[in-house]
């Protein structure tokens, strides 16, 4: 395939659409730097993992799009649910999952997030509003457009107050064409739900480049428009561009409680998954993208503000060894006891159904109440 | 029951004042589905809720039934008690994905994180020559899938005590009505009763032959048990009300009294609650049985447009009748 067929490049946005933009502070910048890195860092040792066979099932690495979580996650609040798709380590760790509980639930080991029930394309994080994790593609979206539902009944339905959370819901071009994307879009649009939906255009569903399965693939914003709201394109490859722009898209969602819809331009470095021999692009193409690294760019960027090459390889120590205890912390995680085979099918024990719990992470312990409640003030007979 | 104050309503009242009563408890609950509101519901079961609850908890979605299933899901991982109404189970099959992949699932795949309280609702089984693509008994294709839980009732009594525990419970729970018993009358009392899922009713006892039955399928085995008292044939009548969880124990002891058991399911035969019921029954009541589980269930064929076809495809009281005599050696 030709470099010339791929029409997503973050370089074809308009440099008008780019505004200038504030600084963002010293700190904060080199703090996504390092979030970036982690990331990188994380992904690199699962290749690793999974080709030592310590790792099963699919592995779908975040290499190369590690801007767009962490500009997106820095571009809401904590209390702002975000939902996505299989790829989904990325999400899990720029919202603040501890990389330990990441790793071994890759590994399927007890200490990870789902108890090593969900496994890589799995990831859940109730303490920090991560809603998966899904494995099949476009099923999340209308799971998104739920949770934007839930937060604005519950602060004007239940509370008499004003909406006040944006849920982020991701997915990737490939999930453009199944029928829950449009359902989905339809339905933030109708109900008003203040949702950002943002797909993370990579250029590929898997190994079909987005001009062969997508109408409109070189302008996917524009189908917004058909669901009557905004369609923003941003570019996923500079983290400080990303959160500048998503930050604009999620002020405005949330102060007028509509939905809006991102065409994140980004590039996957690595293949769909671990088992893709990437035949469908060319080299030349990879290298083009390649050149863009978004940690390059930031680190350019914070170099031209003082950034030292020490500092740089301070953050890589960091990461590095953040990573390895991580790894280190999975492999001697416990493989799940085979009590816990029948344990969360069911809130209750019935049959063979042994109730309900939390995992480490939380904290543990029986799910003995509504753990779902969200808290009423009208009082519940 | 003798102490309250009984009415007699009908089997879609019963639904919408349950709906109706856990609203006012609870105000996370809200209702959706295809002409719930404006229209009162295609089949009036959500009559006037939209006048008393207001177009926040009463909603009229878009026929898009992927959508608005997986929109509802996404509300209760995030709190809310969704009741979702499918105007039919039969158009259900095109929110498969949400309904059986993300619901029943959720809890196990968060690793207990994030639960589903969900009430899936709607009508269920063949309504009278829609032909077969809107005539789904979906019993046999969902209770195959752990995490969910099943409840099909019979009547308003139970319809409004079961629907009540549906929307208290924390597991997505699917409740299969039937067009053709939304206008039965039954007593209701006026006070508040909830019945526990997991517990069949004793429809009508007997000593001869046990029936095992759900939902609409009792009326028909009452039929055909009335007939059956003619020849002498005593039968008793189980209605399940659940299929998940299966009260095993209220089967297992009836047929070991009767020592004979027919199983009435609309589904299809192949892989269905009655195969369930007869695996469990050969199980349990090996050494009471005089003879094998006898099965009554729609024709293993889509369901025919034709009246006189489709009326030989769904079970009915003549093809239970001689169940009954084949399974006591009365044929």
């Amino acid at each position: 395939m030709a470099t010339s067929e791929v029409s997503n490049k973050a370089s074809q946005i308009p440099a008008a659409s780019k505004q200038t933009r504030p600084e963002i502070a010293f700190e904060t910048a080199k703090g996504w730097l390092r979030e970036m890195m982690l990331i990188r860092e994380f992904e690199l040792r699962c290749m690793q993992a999974y080709q030592d066979k310590k790792i099963g099932g699919f592995c779908h690495v975040y290499i190369g799009q590690e801007a767009v979580a962490v500009g997106c996650v820095a571009a809401v609040e904590a209390r702002d649910p975000i939902v996505t798709a299989y790829r989904d380590h990325g999400h899990a760790l720029a919202r603040g999952m501890d990389p330990k509980h990441c790793m071994a639930e890759m590994f399927g080991r007890i200490g990870g997030c789902a108890k090593g029930k969900g496994g890589s394309m799995h990831m859940f994080d109730r303490a920090n509003n991560l809603f998966g994790g899904h494995g099949i593609v476009g099923a999340q979206i209308p799971l998104g457009v739920g949770l934007a539902f839930a937060t604005k009944y519950e602060d004007e339905v239940i509370n008499a107050g004003k909406s006040d959370r944006v849920t982020l819901t991701f997915l990737g071009d490939g999930a453009l064409n199944q029928g829950s994307f449009h359902e989905a879009m339809n339905l933030a649009g109708i109900f008003d739900l203040p949702v950002v939906i943002i797909c993370e255009n990579n250029g590929y569903s898997m190994g079909t480049a987005i001009s062969r399965g997508t109408t409109l693939g070189h302008a996917i914003s524009e189908k917004a428009a058909a669901y009557g709201m905004d369609g923003v394109v941003i570019d996923g490859m500079d983290v400080i561009e990303t959160y500048w722009a998503m930050k604009e898209v999620v002020d405005k969602a949330r102060a007028l409680s509509r939905p809006a819809f991102v065409d994140m331009r980004c590039y996957r470095f690595k293949g769909h998954s671990m088992s893709d021999p990437r035949k469908y692009r060319t080299r030349e193409e990879e290298e083009h993208y390649e050149r863009g690294d978004p940690i390059s760019i930031l680190k350019v960027h914070l170099e031209a503000r003082g950034l030292s090459e020490d500092d740089f390889k301070a953050i890589q120590r960091d990461v590095r060894t953040v990573v390895k205890s991580a790894v280190e912390w999975a492999e001697n995680s416990p493989i799940p006891p085979m009590s816990d085979l029948y344990r969360d099918v069911y809130r209750e024990r019935w049959g063979p159904y042994t109730g309900s719990s939390q995992p480490e992470m939380l904290g543990g312990g029986e799910n003995t109440c509504d753990f779902n409640a969200i808290d009423p003030k009208a009082d519940l007979l | 029951m003798s102490a309250t104050t009984m009415r007699v309503i009908e089997f879609r009242d019963a639904v919408r004042e349950a709906m109706s009563e856990e609203m006012r408890r609870d105000p996370r609950v809200m209702l959706l589905g295809e002409e719930v509101a404006q229209y009162n519901g295609a089949y009036k079961v959500s009559k006037g809720m939209l006048d008393e609850f207001g177009p926040r908890r009463v909603i009229d979605t878009p026929i898009s039934e992927s959508g608005f299933a997986g929109m509802a899901i996404g509300a209760a991982m995030m709190g809310l008690r969704p009741i979702v109404e499918f105007m039919s189970w039969s158009f259900s099959l095109v929110a498969a994905d949400p309904i059986l992949n993300n619901a029943p699932k959720m809890l196990y795949m968060s690793g207990g994180q994030f639960g589903c309280p969900i009430v899936f609702r709607g009508n269920n089984g063949a309504g009278g020559q829609l032909g077969s693509t809107h005539s789904w008994s979906v019993e046999g294709l969902f209770s195959n899938v752990p995490g969910m839980k099943m409840v099909i009732p019979s009547n308003p009594y139970d319809a409004k005590g079961l629907m009540k525990t549906a929307i208290r419970d924390d597991d997505p729970v699917f409740f299969l009505e039937s067009e053709r018993v939304l206008s039965i009358r039954g007593e209701v009392p006026e006070t508040e009763y909830l019945i526990p899922f997991g517990q069949a009713r004793v429809a009508r006892a007997g000593t001869d032959c046990t029936i095992v039955s759900f939902g609409r399928l009792v009326h028909l085995s009452m039929e055909a048990a009335d007939a059956l008292a003619l020849e002498g044939i005593s039968c008793e009548i189980l209605d399940m009300r659940t299929i998940r969880p299966l009260d095993a124990g209220a089967i297992v002891r009836s047929v070991k009294r009767t020592g004979a058991c027919v199983v009435v399911d609309q589904s299809w035969s192949f892989g269905s609650p009655g195969s369930e019921v007869a695996a469990l029954v050969h199980r349990e009541c090996f050494d009471d049985l005089d003879n094998h589980v006898h099965r009554v269930h729609s024709a293993d064929v889509p369901a025919p447009y034709a009246y006189d076809l489709e009326q030989e495809y769904l079970p009915n009281a003549r093809r239970i009748c001689e169940a009954v005599r084949a399974c006591l050696y009365r044929a």
